[in-house]
């Protein structure tokens, strides 16, 4: 058979033009003339406090909510034009308790929608193989009831089972909220890892700021009736919220956020006070005078062995007795990761080294700053 | 019971049984079909009542409520007061019987259904099952073993009532049971009485034994977090 789907292979930009919701007898609506644009490929984290009506949001896209107003369009193509089991098939959909079937094995959760397509039996098996492998499970789980497996493998079958027919939506509803922070964490970087391969459109609804922040390409605010307050990359809205809801949402350490966000290799380390072996202490006391710093980095071919105190300097610079860094970082680490290793260090720097170990430079407490600032 | 009896009889006269070996086959054969078709018919009606009432849950209150009746009447005054209607015999017997097993079976089919976690039907709707396909994938099968507890019972409770029910001429078990007390001879009461003692018991294993090969996934435990 067919996949019935030829308007949703590939990838899908998701548009919301005016999207409404009143429930009967609710005094104001649950969504309120929403505009949204969702690009093919990113993940947009739809966030805000109870109330803001973002899983609203969520299941209009799938219609298990139908909208009082407004439009949603997947591809360019409205989605009331499909018949409802259909579009339903075409979207992957993660809830937070997983939802899995418990009386059905993992592998067969995981072939669900295949089965609903009607594939044929070879084709479901090869899949919820494939999947069972991307999302880290070993192959004997997948004979095995969801009742038997960690809250954490349950909430990767529920990615896998999201995943099975290929759809170019995928729909998260607080997916992580039930599982325990360590858990989550990891959870949280296994989706990033996969996003990378796949490319997905995610919609992600969460309560969680911290969550949004890391996992959305886009994050979307929403305030209580369904109002938008912001809809911008993370580094964007910490860097300009747009109101003081959105400031205050975001929290006070709005800052820390944002060094979370920037890589090292985003700003311009600084070469620092450093010395090869066999230069004399001469030009070593030239170097630290230049960084008003009373120690020196001691370098040979590029590599940096540790530091010494000035005081210590004597004739030539040799490489005895240097006292290794305590942190040093590489280009992809966050801005927060060097902060945490010059608070910790008593040179007050991190040293940058390139992932082949060669030295790169120092990143300062002013170096970040500055970085924050531009 | 044995003031009753003849002072030298014996409780079982065991050569009675070789002899009446083929009224004990038929009237097994008639237990068992009473008993049969009292619990598949009231099985179909009660399934029908749940699915009215999770359509429509005002409706399920008034259900349960008829059901409920039916189930307070004593056994003996139903199958007397359908006589007139009815007559003696198997249909007399049957309606009365299967009038039991409703608020039993009605009230386990309910439980079941509304048993199932609604993350999992959320689940379901959002991967797009049609609602009749999730009614019998889903739904249907995660409340097989409240079902099947209920059928357990109801079919236990209606063996028992069929034994009483050869009263209005149904036959069954319950005839060795009649025949020996108008006769004050112990021997067709002890076999009727601790045949529909083994059927029951036999049911009621047998019952379980179905519920374990329909629900294997509830026999499991979770492995710690990894």
């Amino acid at each position: 058979m067919v996949d019935r789907f030829p308007v949703m292979s590939g990838q899908a930009a998701i548009r919301l033009a005016g999207l409404t919701k009143q429930y009967p007898g609710a005094d104001r609506p649950a969504v309120d003339h929403l505009d949204l644009e969702m690009p093919a490929g990113e993940i947009v984290a739809l966030v805000g406090p109870s109330g803001c009506g973002k899983t609203t949001t969520l299941k209009m896209l799938n219609r298990l909510i139908e909208p009082t107003s407004g439009t949603i369009e997947i591809d360019g193509r409205p989605v009331h034009e499909l018949p409802v089991h259909e579009l339903r098939r075409g979207i992957g959909y993660v809830i937070q308790h997983t939802g899995l079937f418990p009386h059905k094995t993992v592998g067969a959760n995981i072939g669900t929608v295949p089965r609903l397509l009607g594939w044929d039996k070879d084709r479901i098996r090869r899949r919820v193989d494939e999947l069972g492998a991307l999302v880290g499970l070993e192959p004997e789980m997948l004979r095995r009831y969801p009742g038997a497996l960690s809250g954490g493998q349950q909430q990767r079958v529920g990615v896998a089972r999201a995943l099975a027919a290929d759809p170019p939506i995928l729909l998260m509803d607080e997916p992580y909220s039930a599982v325990d922070p360590i858990v989550r964490a990891r959870l949280q970087d296994e989706l990033l890892d996969l996003q990378r391969n796949v490319h997905k459109t995610i919609v992600l609804v969460t309560h969680d700021v911290d969550e949004a922040i890391k996992l959305g390409d886009r994050v979307v605010i929403l305030n209580v009736g369904g109002k938008l307050e912001q809809a911008d990359t993370p580094a964007e809205l910490l860097a300009n919220p747009a109101s003081d809801f959105v400031a205050d949402f975001l929290g006070e350490d709005r800052g820390l956020k944002r060094l979370a966000l920037l890589t090292v290799d985003e700003i311009v380390p600084v070469d620092g006070p450093i010395a090869e072996v066999g230069d004399s202490a001469e030009v070593a006391r030239a170097a630290m005078s230049e960084y008003h710093v009373d120690w020196v980095g001691i370098c040979r071919d590029e590599r940096m062995l540790g530091w010494l105190w000035g005081h210590e300097l004597n004739g030539t610079v040799t490489d005895t007795d240097v006292r290794p860094f305590r942190s040093i970082v590489q280009p992809t680490n966050t801005l927060r990761n060097a902060l945490d290793g010059i608070v910790n260090s008593a040179t007050n720097v991190a040293i940058v080294e390139d992932v082949d170990g060669r030295y790169r430079g120092m990143v300062r407490i002013e170096d970040i700053s500055e970085g924050v600032r531009s | 019971m044995t003031g009753l009896l003849a002072a030298d009889e014996p409780l079982v006269r065991w050569q009675w049984i070789p002899d009446h070996a083929e009224e004990i086959r038929a009237a097994t054969v008639e237990h068992l079909q009473l008993t049969g078709s009292s619990v598949a018919i009231g099985f179909v009606i009660a399934m029908a009542m749940a699915m009215v009432s999770i359509r429509w849950r005002f409706l399920y209150g008034p259900l349960a409520a008829v059901a409920g009746a039916l189930y307070a009447i004593p056994s003996l005054a139903l199958f007397a007061l359908l006589v007139p209607f009815t007559g003696l015999g198997y249909r007399s017997a049957q309606i009365a019987l299967v009038s039991y097993t409703l608020l039993i079976l009605l009230r386990n089919i309910v439980a079941g259904i509304d048993g199932v976690p609604q993350a999992v039907k959320d689940a379901a709707d959002g991967m797009g099952y049609e609602p009749w396909r999730r009614f019998l994938a889903v739904d249907l099968r995660l409340a097989t073993p409240t079902i099947v507890s209920g059928l357990r019972i109801a079919t236990v409770t209606i063996i028992g009532l069929v034994t009483v029910a050869a009263l209005v001429g149904s036959g069954g078990y319950g005839t060795f049971i009649d025949d020996g007390l108008s006769r004050q001879f112990p021997t067709p009461i002890v076999v009727g009485a601790g045949l529909s003692i083994a059927m029951a018991v036999a049911f009621d294993v047998l019952f379980v034994l179905v519920q374990r090969v329909l629900t294997p996934w509830t026999r499991i435990t979770a492995s710690p977090e990894t």
